[in-house]
């Protein structure tokens, strides 16, 4: 287990009300104590990290990646993703069910947790809600409960079906599973490749109207005020959805929500070189739904911040827009984009931090979060004033898929620590 | 190779109207009309497409179009290949990239593309240092087609300054709708739509356009009614419930001119599906101009060949 003294940094963690300058302390890979002044010499051998002009703050969770692994090793493996991840600030990361085969069983779920025990970062399973994602049959999502999973989604496949959600939601309590519902109706989605709007209209692209995604967010809402359970909204995309999740937060229903970094920022103008790295679910919106979502952010009715990695090789995005796989990367690219919402937005520093870390935390039931005396030594440090270009090239992750690629973004990850070890160090990469 | 550089017009590719500016649609309608005048003397049009090889990529069936394209470039002497998607290796597992890389190597001269996915004449241009010309892709542009019909209105009308012309039928799946609407709007005519609600794309009225759903409403006032050709096959039930029922609330016939301006052009970018969005009598009849908008296609595609592939500005005050 290892010790580590950060010194001279900002430390933010929501969880304790804590602000300000002070050394974080871990001694055995757990935090001993965060105060001013710490010295190394009362701990020898500890390894010491200047952190002075840096922000401090827990070790950031992302609750929704696709690591591909087992099935599409040519997009991302667990060792990549976490690589990825660990260059991107995280040191916990879910990944998704959509793999091949799909983690609707123990023995997917065991192989995941295998794999991950030799990476540097904390990795989670996400199990499916039905068998194959087929919308059919619950998933042994018990099984899967006692291999580990931190909750269900059938990611990419929405559960049409009413009856089959109902009973998930209702099954899932006996687990306190959150479950995840990537809110999109088939049937109004169609072959929807954008937002259905006036620039679908220009474009001469298929639209998939917001109401595709809401028509969902709306029956889970009822479905969860029906059954009690706990219940999560991915990638929330429009305004409609936000104020339906705010309305539903006010009644008591347990919801909560996460936003993209794409959908904070990009809206569907950006389709419009046809660049297929722009193709994502649910759609890059309209910029009533970007300052919907940020001023949910803001109030806390979208509760934490998640990338929706999604990564995809050049083969199946340098094709037709109809054709491209629907998914950008965003580990590597997520915190400028986060960060920004602060900066440029107004958004407390201290809201960004929880949306990152004690929120998602508290959504999956990981014992992650927070640094107080005796939680794990996983720590994120960034350098808020850095400014730089996102360079493609440099990622981590096996798949390039971004349309933020050259984007001039303020905003930089230093170091990123789990159990007191440091497993990503931003100026050794630039050696 | 910067083709740009040795162009007339100043632009690599024709990938749709919107992109095109009222310079560069006044100099290749009045290089149609050149070439119309030639033809119209029975003298030998110029061939500066000889040497030249012009590959035609079509994805889509077409027969009109294709044939146009074809005819095109052989009255300027040039040769042209046509692959089809059967005929080319897409079905191989080729991507088109790869398949227009492919060509590129062959080094032909200018490269035209058929495509049911809206934005893939872009795709391949970014990739392509030749020229591009979109012959239809997806449900977003057909650029040569609304040029053709330009150059009839030019013919009929003279002046597209306060024209005004209702495009008629399936705007949401249209490719004709949108080149016409941004090839007229940027000429100065007002356009406006009509069709089932169904049928009419999200916002329309964005894009500067009127919309109507109700035909004998829309028609009043309008120097041109452009009817589309409705794609029953193409539809599904929720689009629209029968052909009869479109017939009856937007077929143009005898009876919807009785509503119209008495001089009104009625055009329709063809195959006509008579009896569903036209009457026989009104295709044949006096007002339309059907037959001269496929006949100015050819003229409007030469112009696109010759100016692209880098020859001189035409118009009919250049003729000896």
């Amino acid at each position: 287990m290892s010790n580590l003294l950060i010194k001279n940094g900002r430390v933010v963690d929501p969880s304790q009300e804590l602000d300000g300058t002070l050394d974080v302390l871990i001694l055995d890979g757990k935090v001993s104590a965060i105060k001013s002044g710490i010295e190394a010499g009362s701990h020898p051998g500890v390894r010491v990290v200047d952190a002075a002009g840096c922000i401090v703050t827990p070790g950031w969770v992302d609750m929704h990646t696709h690591l591909r692994d087992p099935g599409f090793s040519h997009k991302e493996t667990i060792e990549s993703g976490a690589l990825a991840a660990a260059a991107g600030g995280f040191t916990s990361i879910a990944c998704m069910a959509n793999t091949k085969p799909v983690n609707d069983n123990p023995f997917v779920t065991s192989y995941i947790y295998q794999k991950a025990s030799n990476c540097d970062v904390n990795i989670y399973a996400i199990g499916a809600i039905t068998k194959g994602l087929e919308g059919k049959q619950l998933a042994e999502i018990g099984s899967m409960f006692e291999a580990g999973i931190v909750g269900i989604s059938d990611d990419g496949a929405t559960v049409q079906d009413s009856y089959i959600m109902r009973k998930a939601l209702d099954y899932s309590k006996k687990f306190d599973l959150a479950v995840i519902s990537h809110a999109e109706c088939t049937c109004l989605k169609g072959l929807g490749v954008m937002n259905e709007g006036v620039n679908s209209t220009r474009f001469g692209l298929r639209g998939n109207p917001k109401a595709a995604e809401e028509v969902i967010v709306a029956r889970d809402i009822l479905l969860a005020e029906l059954t009690g359970a706990r219940l999560h909204i991915a990638h929330v995309s429009t305004a409609g959805s936000v104020r339906l999740l705010r309305e539903a937060k006010a009644k008591g229903i347990k919801v909560t929500g996460e936003a993209t970094p794409h959908h904070l920022i990009l809206t569907d103008d950006a389709v419009g070189n046809y660049d297929t790295n722009t193709k994502v679910a649910p759609p890059l919106r309209e910029q009533v739904d970007v300052d919907a979502l940020i001023e949910g952010v803001k109030d806390g009715t979208i509760d934490a911040l998640a990338t929706d990695h999604a990564p995809h090789s050049v083969t199946e995005k340098e094709v037709e827009y109809d054709l491209a796989a629907f998914g950008m990367v965003g580990l590597e690219i997520a915190l400028p984009f986060y960060y920004r919402l602060h900066h440029e937005k107004g958004i407390p520093l201290s809201r960004i931090v929880d949306a990152m870390t004690a929120a998602p935390a508290k959504i999956l039931g990981l014992p992650k979060g927070d640094l107080k005396p005796g939680s794990d030594g996983d720590v994120s440090i960034f350098d808020p004033s850095a400014e730089y270009a996102i360079d493609k090239t440099t990622f981590k992750s096996k798949s390039r898929n971004t349309p933020f690629d050259g984007y001039k973004v303020r905003g930089k990850v230093r170091f990123t620590v789990t159990g007191g070890k440091v497993i990503y160090n931003a100026s050794e990469e630039a050696r | 190779m910067d083709v740009t550089a040795r162009n007339v017009l100043g632009i690599k590719s024709i990938l749709g109207t919107e992109l095109l500016k009222k310079h560069h649609i006044e100099q290749i309608l009045d290089c149609a009309f050149y070439f119309k005048a030639i033809r119209n003397r029975k003298a030998q049009f110029p061939k500066s497409l000889a040497g030249k090889n012009a590959v035609m990529l079509f994805f889509e069936p077409s027969t009109r179009t294709r044939s146009s394209f074809a005819l095109a470039a052989k009255n300027l002497g040039g040769n042209t290949v046509v692959l089809t998607k059967e005929a080319s290796s897409t079905g191989k597992g080729e991507t088109l990239l790869d398949t227009a890389r492919t060509i590129e190597a062959m080094q032909p001269d200018i490269l035209v593309l058929r495509h049911p996915s809206a934005g893939s004449p872009h795709h391949i241009d970014r990739a392509l240092g030749i020229p591009v010309v979109n012959a239809g892709d997806g449900f977003h542009e057909h650029p040569t087609q609304a040029l053709l019909d330009l150059m009839t209105l030019r013919e009929f009308k003279g002046d597209f300054a306060g024209l005004r012309v209702l495009i008629v039928g399936d705007i949401a799946h249209s490719r004709v709708a949108r080149s016409d609407i941004y090839a007229l709007q940027t000429m100065g005519a007002k356009v406006s739509v009509c069709g089932p609600p169904t049928l009419l794309p999200p916002q329309i009225e964005a894009l500067g356009v009127a919309a109507y759903t109700d035909l004998k409403a829309a028609v009043r006032d309008q120097d041109v009614v452009m009817v589309l050709r409705i794609q029953l096959e193409r539809l599904n039930p929720a689009q629209n419930p029968s052909g009869g029922e479109y017939a009856r609330f937007y077929g143009v016939s005898t009876e919807t001119l009785k509503h119209c301006k008495p001089d009104v052009l009625i055009m329709h970018p063809g195959p006509v599906n008579r009896g569903v969005e036209l009457s026989p009598d009104v295709v044949d009849g006096p007002h339309s101009v059907i037959l001269n908008q496929v006949g100015n296609g050819v003229f409007v595609r030469m112009a696109i060949f010759h100016l692209l592939t880098g020859g001189e500005a035409l118009h009919e005050g250049t003729m000896v």
